[in-house]
């Protein structure tokens, strides 16, 4: 922590056991990453390698079974308006409109109504929802709800964006698109991303960093730095090649867990 | 239903006159279906009963059309003059306020033990087991009792009701909070949401489509209810009607007290249906 305002996120010595059955399974070897502040991390790994469990115990759904994760060098216990999850499944308020699940968290805090109703436009307009904005969930497209969910965590100031497999669910064309928004949003806001990912190229056209994970303890196997320039050309040598040494250390492990 | 859910604004919007007149006549026709089908088959049924008791003579049914008379006797008087002429609203006015009286108790108490004995595992594990011995006791099993705890009188009526509508309210409330998504808790604790305002938010909204099943059950149990109840020697009410019928032999007052118990059960039946309606718009699949 010398460097304490740069490294927002800093996941230390992170352990998980679950008790499944009378088994106790160990889902998180000793984990410790940590986070500088505006960098977008993908997290790639089979399934299984506890990426997911890892990002919920950031977003303090779940408690580590020893280790801390610390947010600008403060422990950060249970959820907080400072990290913001995506889910795959958009869990949006199905009752809400479009609107009042941007205002959700803004409406929690008690601000002045003109306030609310600012932020609130600001955001439906970032994601490009402004004729959408008093229809409910069931009545917009995956990818609309997604941009929704987006939405709803910016709005509520989050500066640490945590996605899990946000586009999994989502057609090719439509993934294309929301990932390129997403590029834009995090271009404009700056925000800290943590993105769950099982598809190598996903990671590297987004990432500025690509943490590989191994399962069978989960545990961090290996940190590639992407340094593109963006936007990014999903056909160029330099990222082929990206792509074939992540995917050479993701499979490797999906080899040795077999035997 | 469908083609609102996935369409855009401008594909409905921009309705070419021709497709909207020959949607609005198929609509029109579709309506006139439902009635034809929905008032055809009782008229059916009362054919056949004014055909069976003709043929097998019988004197203890009346005919449709006895009972035709005895209900406009009972709505305007004029025919017969006795002690049920022209008191229909009294009789309905009484049964309402039991009716109504037990059913919102039930949803008062009921709505909210069900929230927080669907969230609260300590308050589950206390109350569970007694709820689920006294559940299946007959609401008809409490007469006695009730009339000990309350006397003779509307106040029984009341309970009865009130227990009987109670368990469907609950048990639907306590269902539909335990089958919310746990991510919708996540999303709301992470947005800043916690304590009461997770009651107000979230698990209440998120529980009514199972709370107003739970409602229009209970609904429908309050009316059968009614007429147990009322039998608790209370001298007005369409229940108390339904009894004095028996107790004078007279089956076209019985029939026509249960006439007039089933109408007021479907009128009240499709004002829950038209709120929930309004209030679950955002839920298609809980609409009718």
């Amino acid at each position: 922590m010398n460097n304490g305002h740069q490294d927002l996120l800093t996941v230390h010595g992170v352990t998980k056991r679950f008790a499944v059955g009378d088994d106790d399974v160990e889902a998180l070897a000793p984990v410790d990453v940590v986070i500088p502040k505006g960098e977008f991390v993908c997290m790639i790994g089979a399934s299984g390698c506890g990426k997911s469990t890892l990002l919920r115990i950031i977003a303090g759904f779940e408690e580590p079974t020893t280790g801390h994760v610390l947010i600008d060098g403060k422990p950060a216990t249970g959820p907080g308006s400072d990290r913001g999850m995506v889910f795959q499944d958009y869990a949006l308020f199905p009752w809400m409109t479009v609107r009042q699940n941007i205002s959700f968290g803004p409406r929690q805090r008690h601000l002045a109504r003109e306030e609310i109703d600012k932020t609130t436009d600001e955001f439906v307009k970032m994601v490009g929802l402004e004729r959408f904005a008093d229809r409910y969930p069931n009545q917009l497209s995956g990818g609309m709800k997604q941009r929704v969910a987006i939405a709803r965590v910016l709005a509520n100031n989050a500066n640490i964006l945590l996605m899990d497999e946000p586009f999994g669910a989502l057609d090719a064309l439509t993934r294309e698109q929301l990932q390129n928004e997403l590029l834009q949003i995090w271009k404009r806001t700056g925000v800290t991303t943590i993105f769950v990912t099982h598809s190598v190229e996903e990671a590297v056209l987004l990432a500025d960093r690509v943490l590989v994970m191994s399962a069978g303890p989960g545990r961090i196997d290996s940190d590639f730095r992407i340094d593109l320039p963006r936007p990014r050309d999903v056909s160029s040598p330099e990222f082929n090649a990206l792509r074939r040494d992540i995917a050479r250390r993701l499979t490797s492990h999906l080899v040795l867990a077999k035997t | 239903m469908s083609d609102h859910a996935t369409t855009l604004p401008d594909s409905t919007d921009a309705s070419v006159p021709a497709a909207a007149t020959s949607r609005r006549r198929r609509q029109r026709l579709e309506t006139l279906r439902a009635i034809v089908l929905g008032a055809g088959f009782p008229l059916l049924l009362i054919l056949i009963w004014d055909r069976a008791v003709a043929i097998t003579g019988t004197r203890l049914i009346p005919t449709p059309y006895q009972v035709a008379v005895m209900m406009y006797d009972f709505t305007f008087g004029g025919i017969y003059d006795d002690a049920f002429s022209g008191t229909i609203l009294t009789h309905v006015w009484k049964s309402m306020q039991r009716v109504y009286g037990g059913f919102f108790l039930a949803a008062v108490i009921g709505i909210p033990l069900g929230m927080m004995l669907g969230r609260i595992k300590v308050l589950r594990q206390l109350l569970d087991p007694t709820i689920s011995v006294l559940r299946p006791i007959p609401v008809t099993a409490w007469l006695p009792l009730s009339m000990i705890f309350f006397g003779l009188g509307p106040n029984a009526a009341i309970f009865l009701v009130f227990l009987g509508a109670f368990y469907p309210i609950l048990l639907n409330t306590m269902f539909g909070v335990r089958s919310i998504d746990p991510k919708l808790f996540e999303a709301a604790s992470m947005l800043g949401c916690s304590g009461t305002g997770l009651f107000r938010q979230i698990v209440l909204p998120a529980s009514l489509p199972s709370i107003f099943n739970g409602l229009r059950i209970a609904h429908g149990f309050a009316w059968i209810l009614i007429v147990v109840g009322e039998m608790t020697g209370v001298p007005t009410g369409l229940g108390s009607v339904v009894m004095d019928g028996r107790t004078l032999s007279r089956t076209d007052l019985v029939i026509t007290g249960m006439i007039v118990i089933g109408a007021c059960g479907f009128v009240t039946d499709r004002l829950i249906v038209a709120i929930s309606n309004r209030l679950l718009s955002w839920s298609p699949q809980h609409r009718e």
